[in-house]
């Protein structure tokens, strides 16, 4: 193998890169965006550097299934979608380009805040990228043993490879200056570069199982017959440790700022986060699942070398070149993905939060003259991506093969890890505030650079390490790896614990004792509440003063270039379909834009800085702005309160319209009972007057007819009379006004009473009665009078229905231990099932031939029903058409020895007006 | 020539009174107790009047007179509603599916035949 071929396949799959970002850019430029959601998934996988790459096999070689904590995080972190969600949501409102200035921007656009982060982010990362860049010199290594490496003006082909990141990084990350700060191409180039990587590590893992071995079960099966191997197989027995890894790497996803960069600045739509909540874990799946494999066989075949480098050496021991190469590339990907992303998110945050603050207060640098500031701008972050990689660079060459390169990775992670509170809190807790978040992050870090970052160099040898083994100044509870005694933990866990214990604890107690200036308390708001829509117009309020537009626009020229000045604002003035923009009087929505538009080129603290030059603010104290927003929190709470009011007044209305719909049915039942007792009352009148008018009209009718007519009259008036009377009765009754005597009656007497006074009318028909009743008293509390009106309410029904001659009637008294029942039998022609309700209503009459016409008033049923139900029991009908009719009552009984005492069943009081 | 007259309710004693009063007043008189019973007279008898009360088993004197309307053949024929119910609406209901006149139960003998020979005499 040539070293030239492989430098020149390494030059030309870097040259691959620049054409996809290229392409990206351009599709961008016309407006036609490459970024779909699975690109934006892929390019997310920027997380799985050359640590993962090579290192990874590293790990699972030397402690086992450990390695895979590093990916369980990200998953855990990734399903918490609404709360990545409000950190975009933010940002995009925001115009927030970095981590930094995220945390700056909520608490008050504070640029000494936005200075920490940027300082803790750039030590904390720049060893990473140096990490990189000797994965990359390892790799060639390992394909040249003999260091047959390629030099080029005397650069070594890792020197090379970073002058080329830089340049790549430099056209691709710093083509304009947009609010946005968003760079298509360079995602486009990303998420290639992480399938090439998943794709290669996938090649040489099958390549290992299925090639080398027979499938994973021969691997894990070999392994398990080698006792230094068979302990990689379980897993490690510190929870600690695995506990704080899982939550090391759920904040590095979001914290680190190439992934702050990747998910949230470059983020295009919402949407796509829905779609890398599967898809980026089923990616960090499909890489890790080969990881044991190759770590067991490099193990197995004796490999030299610490794990690290197996996914190289073991195809090139098989004598598999090119798979090697294909390994070297993927490798290769996976260094360069990471460095761009990462030196693109760091040198805007050193030009905006470093640079440029810091520039512009140096008031002999003429910065306020100069008219056009956006090359300045770009050309500062030219500057910081070169200084950064020469910085990896120099980091890489110094460090070589000392151990404070080995543990970088999760080094780095506990740095960023340190961001949690001030951002997460930041977000949900509004009394979170510049003070705390300063102290805690300040805390954090110290804490962080004390036990982890200064005991890598002092196993380094770079400097003493007597403050890990003794203590500083000999202090015993200031050993770095047991800080106050804490024993136990492995470094990082125990970092982790101390520094997030410190940051957090200082971030809520200072928080807490500090008041918040103006401006924080109106970010906090903003920050919080980004996803009420009330939050936007109240931010509005929380500006007061004057500018001139031409000041306004002169500081967008400067700072973002002429041209796209000009652009951005006739977009702002056409979307509020504004005209004459110069012209107006500026307002806050303007001024805000304008802040934003800044923000997105300088950052939310410098553009707050370069905005107070031409903007007059009439400042607002804390007061005012708690005033404002405790305003605005009113009118929510107030317009709630109206939401409230006007949902019970519908529901008063529903209950109004129901109850008027009821007593406009009651009205109309009413109106149909007067129709119907009308009519009721007519028909025997008709007859009545007609033949009083024909025995008037003729004196000398015939004495036959005259008995007949005049007995006729006697009959219809008979038959008025006691409807009218059945009429106040049932009124009564219906009232409630009726008056009721109670006593204890003997069931069985009054039926043989009721059927006595009955016995002519069966007689006259023709009809049996037959009484089945007990001889000794069965007693109920009941109105004799009215119970008896019923009992011959039933039998001149039934005796009504019978057929004449052969009609039956069977009246049958039971007793159970607690109630009696009376049924009375018939043999008529029954009653079908719709009419069996129908009979009890009022004037509604069963039979319906005129031959045999019902003399009935239609009330006899009803008002019997009536009566029993008051006495607590029940009257209904069983019948089958055909089959006759059984009238059936049932009443509470009595019981024997309880006279002193009332009934029980329902309280007999005839005052009762809710009787019905 | 004497005219015809069908007493159509389901009241025998008002059934009673009426044929009586048509049979004085020198009218051929036939007699029915229900909807159906009526339709049957009808065709039977070939009334030149019907007196039709409203509330009746099977089927209702609007339903009877409805379909008595529908047949242009018996265009000629007169019909008197009888109700007991008075209200404005039911007067109403009566006119507009065709009867000639409307009398309220109890009515008057007299009024009743002078009404019922202008009918005839119109027609």
């Amino acid at each position: 193998m040539s070293p030239w071929a492989v430098f020149l396949l390494a030059v030309g799959y870097l040259l691959l890169l620049f054409a996809i970002a290229r392409f990206g850019d351009r599709r961008a430029d016309q407006g036609r965006s490459i970024i779909t959601a699975n690109v934006y998934a892929l390019s997310l996988a920027v997380y799985c550097t050359s640590w993962t790459f090579y290192g990874s096999v590293g790990r699972a070689a030397s402690g086992g299934l450990g390695f895979l904590t590093i990916y369980l995080g990200p998953t855990l972190m990734l399903m918490l979608v609404p709360v990545i969600l409000k950190i975009i949501r933010i940002s995009k409102r925001e115009r927030l380009t970095s981590i930094a200035d995220f945390i700056a921007a909520r608490y008050g656009k504070c640029q000494s805040l936005a200075g920490l982060v940027t300082v803790i982010a750039v030590i904390g990362i720049v060893p990473y990228i140096a990490l990189q860049l000797k994965a990359i010199a390892s790799s060639l290594q390992v394909l040249f043993p003999h260091g047959q490496g390629v030099s080029l003006l005397g650069l070594d082909t890792t020197a090379v490879i970073a002058i080329a990141l830089a340049a790549f990084t430099i056209l691709f990350g710093t083509r304009h200056l947009d609010a946005t700060e968003r760079h298509e191409g360079m995602v486009a180039a990303i998420a290639f570069e992480s399938l090439v990587k998943l794709l290669a590590f996938l090649a040489v893992g099958m390549f290992v199982t299925f090639v080398l071995y027979d499938g994973f079960g021969d691997i894990f099966a070999r392994a398990a017959a080698v006792p230094e191997l068979s302990r990689l197989l379980g897993l490690e027995p510190s929870l600690a440790s695995w506990t704080s890894l899982v939550l090391l790497s759920a904040l590095a996803i979001i914290l680190l700022p190439r992934q702050f960069q990747i998910m949230v600045v470059e983020n295009v739509d919402e949407g796509h986060l829905r779609r890398s909540v599967w898809l980026f874990p089923l990616y960090l799946l499909l890489i890790n699942i080969f990881v044991l494999p190759i770590a067991l066989a490099g193990l197995l075949q004796g490999m030299p070398g610490n794990g690290d480098t197996f996914v190289l050496s073991l195809p090139l021991s098989q004598g598999r070149e090119s798979l090697a190469l294909l390994a070297f590339i993927g490798g290769l990907s996976a260094a360069t993905g990471m460095v761009i992303v990462e030196t693109i998110a760091l040198s805007t945050m050193v030009c905006n939060d470093l640079v440029m603050p810091a520039l512009l207060r140096v008031r002999a640098l003429g910065l306020e003259q100069r008219s056009d500031l956006s090359r300045l701008l770009l050309n500062i972050r030219r500057v910081a991506i070169a200084l950064i990689l020469l910085l990896g660079y120099i980091y890489f060459r110094a460090a070589g093969e000392a151990h404070a390169l080995v543990g970088i990775g999760l080094i780095s992670f506990s740095a960023v890890a340190q961001f949690a509170p001030a951002l997460f809190g930041g977000m949900y807790w509004k009394q979170g505030n510049r003070a705390g978040a300063l102290a805690g992050l300040l805390a954090g870090f110290l804490i962080w650079g004390y036990t982890l970052l200064l005991p890598s160099f002092a196993k380094s040898g770079w400097i003493s390490g007597d403050f890990v083994s003794q203590g500083l100044w000999g202090i015993e509870w200031l050993r770095a790896h047991a800080l106050f005694g804490l024993e136990g933990f492995d470094e990082i866990s125990h970092c982790l614990f101390w520094s997030l214990f410190f940051n957090l604890g200082l971030y809520v107690l200072v928080s807490l004792t500090v008041r918040p200036d103006a401006v924080e308390a109106g970010q906090a708001n903003l920050f919080v509440d980004v996803f009420q829509r009330r939050v936007t117009q109240a931010s509005r309020l929380l500006w007061r003063g004057r500018a001139s537009y031409q000041a306004l626009a002169g500081l967008l020229e400067r700072f973002l270039g002429p041209e796209r000045a000009r652009q951005q604002l006739q977009s702002y003035a056409r979307k509020r379909g504004l005209t004459q923009l110069e012209n107006r009087e500026v307002d806050a929505e303007l001024v805000r834009f304008a802040e934003a538009q800044l923000a997105g080129a300088i950052g939310s603290a410098s553009a707050r800085v370069v905005l107070a030059s031409v903007v007059e603010e009439e400042a607002l104290d804390l007061d005012e702005v708690l005033n404002i927003l405790d305003e605005a929190s009113q009118i929510r709470a107030y317009s709630r309160e109206l939401e409230k009011k006007s949902r019970e007044l519908e529901a008063a209305t529903r209950e109004l319209r129901a109850a008027n719909a009821q007593l406009r049915e009651l009205d109309r039942l009413k109106d149909d009972f007067v129709s119907t007792v009308t009519h009721e009352l007519r028909t025997p009148l008709t007859s009545i007057r007609a033949f009083s008018e024909l025995l008037a009209d003729d004196p000398g009718m015939e004495v036959v007819d005259r008995q007949r007519f005049l007995g006729i009259i006697v009959t219809e008036t008979e038959r008025l009379t006691r409807l009218i009377n059945q009429i106040l009765d049932l009124a009564k009754l219906e009232s409630g006004r009726a008056d009721w005597t109670a006593s204890q009656v003997d069931l069985p007497a009054l039926i043989r009473h009721a059927a006595t006074a009955m016995e002519q009318l069966f007689r006259d028909k023709a009809v049996a009665l037959r009484l089945d009743c007990p001889d000794q008293p069965v007693l109920v509390m009941a109105d004799q009078d009215r119970l008896t009106q019923v009992m011959i309410n039933l039998l001149s029904n039934a005796v009504k229905f019978v057929p004449a001659g052969a009609g039956q009637v069977t009246v049958t008294l039971e007793c159970t231990a607690d109630r009696v029942r009376v049924s009375v039998r018939d043999n008529g022609p029954g009653i079908g099932p719709e009419e069996k309700e129908f009979i009890f209503e009022r004037f509604r009459q069963g039979g319906n031939t005129l031959t045999d016409k019902p003399k009935g008033t239609g009330l006899g049923l009803p008002i019997s029903r009536q009566i029993v139900e008051y006495f607590g029991g029940r009257l209904w009908v069983e019948s089958e058409l055909g089959q006759g009719a059984v009238f059936i009552f049932e009443l509470p009984r009595k019981k024997d020895g309880t006279k002193t005492e009332q009934r029980e069943e329902r309280p007999h009081d005839p005052q009762d007006p809710d009787r019905r | 020539m004497t005219h015809k007259i069908l007493i159509v309710d389901d009241e025998p004693n008002i059934v009673l009174s009426l044929e009586f009063l048509m049979k004085r007043e020198g009218f051929q008189v036939a007699v029915a107790a229900d909807g159906d019973a009526a339709l049957e007279q009808v065709q039977a008898f070939a009334p030149d009047l019907v007196l039709l009360d409203v509330m009746m088993p099977k089927k209702s004197g609007y339903e009877v007179c409805e379909i008595l309307r529908a047949d242009p053949a018996r265009s000629a024929m007169k019909i008197v509603m009888l109700t007991a119910k008075g209200r404005d609406t039911e007067v109403a209901k009566g006119l507009g599916l065709g009867a000639d006149a409307y009398v309220t139960k109890p009515f008057s003998n007299k009024e009743l035949v002078a009404q019922i020979k202008q009918l005839l005499a119109g027609g």
